[in-house]
C-alpha cells in the first residue's frame, strides 16, 4: 500500500517534470512548428541561472524563488535572440531549423563548459524543501511536490494567457491560419517573437526546477529533450491539453513499467508503446483541426 | 514545400535520438584492426639517441568523459614535470605528446595508433572507460607497445601490453563487501548504471553474497546519464536492506543521492557504499547529499603518508589550492613513476626488456608501496573504505591490514570459480 502510493506519486511527479520540460516545446514546436533542438539547452541555461543566483543570494529558499522568474527571463531572452538572429529566416524550412538549432545546442553546451567548467555544479535545495511528508505511510518528497505544483502553475498561467489575453488570441489566430490572421491586421512577426519568448522562458523555469532533483551540468538538456519531444508528439502537435495528458500518462506508465521490470526495459517499453500509438494515430492524442489548406 | 504533420512530428524524434547517440556514452567499438593497418609487429621506431624520449598521454579532453579524464591528464603532467626536474628517465627528458580521446573508443584506438606509429612514443598513459581500454588493447598488442591504464575496472583481463595501475575487483569491490560483512550487514541492495562495469561488479557481488550468507534484496540498473530515480529509490526503501552498493556512474549519482535523501533515507539508516564517487565528484553531487556515506577506493587525499603529502602539496601548487586529488589521479601519477622504475631496471626503453623487468618493480606511491605483479601486469594495492566528511574530503574508516595482491580473474576465490565462464 505504502509502496503503491509511493509509486503513484513517483509517476505523477515524473509526469510533472515531463510536462514542465514539454510545455514550452508544445508552444514553439506545436504552435509555431519550429523544431528547436536547443530547447534542452534553454533548460540548462535556466538551471545555471539558479546556480548563479544561489552564489549571490546564500539563502537557498529566497534564491530559488528569485531564480524562477529570472530563469524564465534568461530562457526567454535566449529564445528571442535565437528567433531574431536565425529562426525567422527559415520558418518554412523545418529541416534547416533542426540542423541550425542542433548546432546552437552544441554551442550553448560548450559555452556552459567554458563558463562554469565541465564538472556538474551543486544547486542546494532550500531547507523547507528537504525531507518529505508522509501520506498513508509513503514518503512524498517535498521537492517533487514543489515541482508538481510549479508545473500546474505554469500550465494554468499558459492556458490563461492563451485563452484570455489579446496576445493569446493572436497566437491562436496565427496558428489556425497565419495568412488570414495577417490579413486581419495581426502582426504575426511580433506574435511569433512573443510566442517564442514564452516557450523558451518556460524551458528556463523547467531548468530551475530540475536542479532540485538532478545534477546541474552542461549536458542537462540532453536528458530531457527526447522525452519532451515524445510528449509533444504523442499529445498531438499544437495541443496543450494533449501535452498534459501525454506527460502524465507517460510519467505514470514509465514508473509502472520501471517498477515491474527495470529502468532500461521500462524505457524501451515506453518507446515501443509510443511508436505503436503513432502508427495508429499519427496525429497524436488530439489533432489540430484547421481550415487552412495544408 | 509542405511537410506532413506525421513527418514533421517524427523529425525531431529522430533528431533527438541522434543527440543522445552523439552525446551519450553508448559509443560502439569499431573494428580495431582498422586502427592498426600498418602494424608491423614490434619493429619499434622509438628514438632514444637524443637527450629526450617521447611519451604519449591519451585522455578525453573533450566529450562527456572530459570531466574525469582532465584530472588524470593533470596528474600525469605533474608526474612528467617532476621526473624531468629530477633528471628525467635514464638521463633523458620526457617529451610529452598529448592526444584527445574525445570520449570515443574509436578515437582512442586511432589516436593510440598515431602515438605509437607516427610519434614513436616509448610508452602511452591514459584511458578511462573500459570501452576505451578494450578499443586500444588490440592496437597495443599488434604494435607490441605499452599502455599504462590508471582506473579501477571490472577485472577479467590481463594483456602483456597493458599495465593496470588502478584497482581490479579484488582490490576494491571484494574488500568493500568484506567490510560490510564485518559491520554485520546481512542484506544489501545493488544499484548501478546499465553498462559493463556495474553488471560485472554485481555478478561478483551476487556470488560473494551467496557464499557468505548475505542476502541481495534487489539489483537495479538505470540507463547511463539517467536522472529519474523515484522508482528505484522506492524499491530500495521498501526492501529495508542494511546497506546499498552503488555502482552508478557520473551525473546519475547526483540524482540518486538527492532522491535517496528526499524519501528520508540517510547514511545512518541505510548507508550507501559507492565505488565511483571520489573527492573530485563530491561537490557536483552536493556535499549535503552524501556527507557520511561510504566509498571504496585505494587512495584518499587525506591519507597520512609522506609520499601523499608531497603529492597533494605539489598538485595544489601547480593547479590551485581548491583542487583535490583522487584515486584515479594517484594511480596515473604512480603509473609514470612505475614505468620510469621499469625502464631503469631494464636499462632500456625497449618494450620487451621493460616487460621482462616489470615484475617486482615497486614504487613508494602516495597510497603506500605498490609492486608490479609480473604475471598479470597489475599492481598490489591497499583497499580502503572511506567516509565523506563535512569538508567533502574522504577519511579512511577501514583499511586492509596489508597490500592486496592483484587477482583480476579471482582465481584464488573458491566462490568465484564460475564467474569467468
Amino acid at each position: 500500500m505504502e509502496l503503491l502510493i509511493g509509486q503513484m506519486f513517483a509517476g505523477l511527479s515524473l509526469g510533472s517534470v515531463l510536462l514542465l520540460a514539454a510545455l514550452g516545446l508544445s508552444l514553439t514546436f506545436g504552435q509555431m512548428g519550429v523544431i528547436n533542438m536547443a530547447h534542452g539547452e534553454f533548460m540548462m541555461a535556466g538551471a545555471y541561472t539558479a546556480f548563479v543566483v544561489q552564489r549571490s543570494i546564500s539563502d537557498a529558499g529566497v534564491s530559488l524563488l528569485v531564480s524562477i522568474p529570472l530563469g524564465f527571463l534568461v530562457g526567454g531572452l535566449l529564445g528571442l535572440v535565437l528567433e531574431a538572429v536565425l529562426l525567422r529566416r527559415m520558418y518554412h524550412r523545418p529541416l534547416d531549423t533542426l540542423l541550425v538549432t542542433f548546432g546552437v545546442a552544441i554551442i550553448l553546451q560548450q559555452a556552459a563548459r567554458d563558463i562554469f567548467g565541465a564538472p556538474s555544479v551543486d544547486v542546494r535545495a532550500p531547507a523547507w524543501l528537504q525531507g518529505n511528508i508522509e501520506l498513508l505511510g509513503a514518503p512524498i518528497p517535498l521537492t517533487r511536490l514543489f515541482i508538481l505544483l510549479l508545473s500546474l502553475l505554469c500550465l494554468a498561467g499558459l492556458v490563461l494567457v492563451l485563452k484570455a489575453t489579446p496576445l493569446g488570441r493572436r497566437i491562436r489566430a496565427a496558428v489556425l491560419n497565419r495568412d488570414l490572421a495577417e490579413t486581419s491586421g495581426i502582426s504575426t512577426r511580433r506574435t511569433d517573437q512573443l510566442t517564442f519568448f514564452i516557450g523558451s522562458g518556460l524551458a528556463g523555469v523547467a531548468g530551475v526546477a530540475v536542479t532540485l532533483i538532478g545534477s546541474t551540468g552542461p549536458y542537462l538538456g540532453t536528458n530531457y529533450i527526447v522525452d519532451a519531444f515524445l510528449v509533444v508528439v504523442a499529445g498531438g502537435v499544437g495541443q496543450i491539453k494533449g501535452a498534459v495528458i501525454a506527460a502524465f500518462a507517460l510519467g505514470v506508465l514509465q514508473s509502472v513499467f520501471e517498477f515491474s521490470t527495470t529502468a532500461s526495459i521500462g524505457k524501451v517499453l515506453i518507446l515501443v508503446l509510443i511508436v505503436g500509438f503513432l502508427q495508429l494515430r499519427p496525429q497524436g492524442i488530439f489533432s489540430l483541426k484547421t481550415r487552412s489548406l495544408t | 514545400m509542405r511537410v506532413s504533420v506525421t513527418t514533421r512530428a517524427l523529425i525531431p524524434l529522430a533528431a533527438a535520438a541522434m543527440v543522445t547517440a552523439l552525446t551519450g556514452c553508448g559509443s560502439q567499438i569499431s573494428d580495431p584492426a582498422s586502427a592498426n593497418s600498418t602494424a608491423s609487429g614490434g619493429s619499434s621506431c622509438v628514438d632514444t639517441s637524443g637527450s629526450s624520449v617521447k611519451v604519449g598521454f591519451i585522455n578525453s579532453l573533450s566529450g562527456t568523459m572530459a570531466i574525469s579524464e582532465n584530472t588524470v591528464f593533470d596528474s600525469l603532467s605533474l608526474a612528467a614535470e617532476e621526473i624531468n626536474a629530477a633528471g628525467g628517465v635514464m638521463g633523458k627528458q620526457l617529451q610529452v605528446i598529448s592526444e584527445d580521446g574525445a570520449s570515443e573508443p574509436t578515437k582512442f584506438a586511432e589516436r593510440a595508433g598515431k602515438l605509437i606509429q607516427q610519434d614513436c612514443t616509448a610508452a602511452v598513459f591514459g584511458g578511462w572507460t573500459s570501452s576505451s581500454r578494450k578499443a586500444m588493447l588490440p592496437v597495443f598488442e599488434a604494435n607490441d607497445a605499452l599502455l599504462f591504464y590508471p582506473v579501477q575496472y571490472e577485472g577479467l583481463e590481463a594483456s602483456k601490453n597493458i599495465f593496470y595501475t588502478g584497482a581490479t575487483t579484488n582490490q576494491q569491490i571484494i574488500p568493500a563487501l568484506d567490510y560490510l560483512a564485518e559491520q554485520g550487514t546481512k542484506s544489501i541492495f545493488l544499484v548501478g548504471s546499465d553498462y559493463v562495469f556495474p553488471r560485472t561488479a554485481n555478478k561478483i557481488i551476487q556470488a560473494y553474497a551467496a557464499a557468505h550468507g548475505m542476502e541481495v534484496l534487489g539489483e537495479e540498473y538505470a540507463p547511463l546519464g539517467s536522472t529519474e530515480f523515484s522508482t528505484i529509490v522506492n524499491k530500495v526503501r521498501d526492501s529495508k536492506a542494511d546497506a546499498v552498493f552503488n555502482t552508478l556512474n557520473g551525473d546519475s549519482n547526483v540524482a540518486f543521492f538527492r532522491q535517496y535523501k528526499s524519501v528520508g533515507l540517510t547514511a545512518a539508516s541505510m548507508p550507501v557504499v559507492s565505488v565511483s564517487i571520489a573527492e573530485e565528484e563530491v561537490p557536483g553531487v552536493g556535499l549535503e547529499n552524501v556527507e557520511g556515506q561510504l566509498t571504496a577506493w585505494d587512495y584518499y587525499q587525506t591519507l597520512d603518508t609522506p609520499a601523499n603529502k608531497k603529492f597533494v602539496a605539489a598538485f595544489k601548487a601547480k593547479f590551485g589550492a581548491e583542487r583535490v586529488t583522487s584515486d584515479p589521479m594517484e594511480a596515473a601519477y604512480t603509473s609514470l613513476y612505475l614505468w620510469k622504475a621499469m625502464v631503469e631496471k631494464a636499462g632500456s626503453f625497449e618494450v620487451d626488456k621493460v616487460q621482462a623487468a616489470a615484475g617486482g618493480v615497486s614504487f613508494e606511491a602516495p597510497e603506500g608501496t605498490v609492486t608490479v605483479d609480473g604475471e598479470n601486469n597489475h599492481i598490489t594495492k591497499t583497499p580502503r573504505i572511506g567516509k565523506i566528511n563535512s569538508e567533502g574530503l574522504i577519511e579512511t574508516v577501514w583499511s586492509s591490514p596489508a597490500a592486496v595482491e592483484p587477482d583480476p580473474f579471482l582465481a584464488s576465490y573458491d566462490w568465484a570459480k564460475d564467474l569467468g565462464k
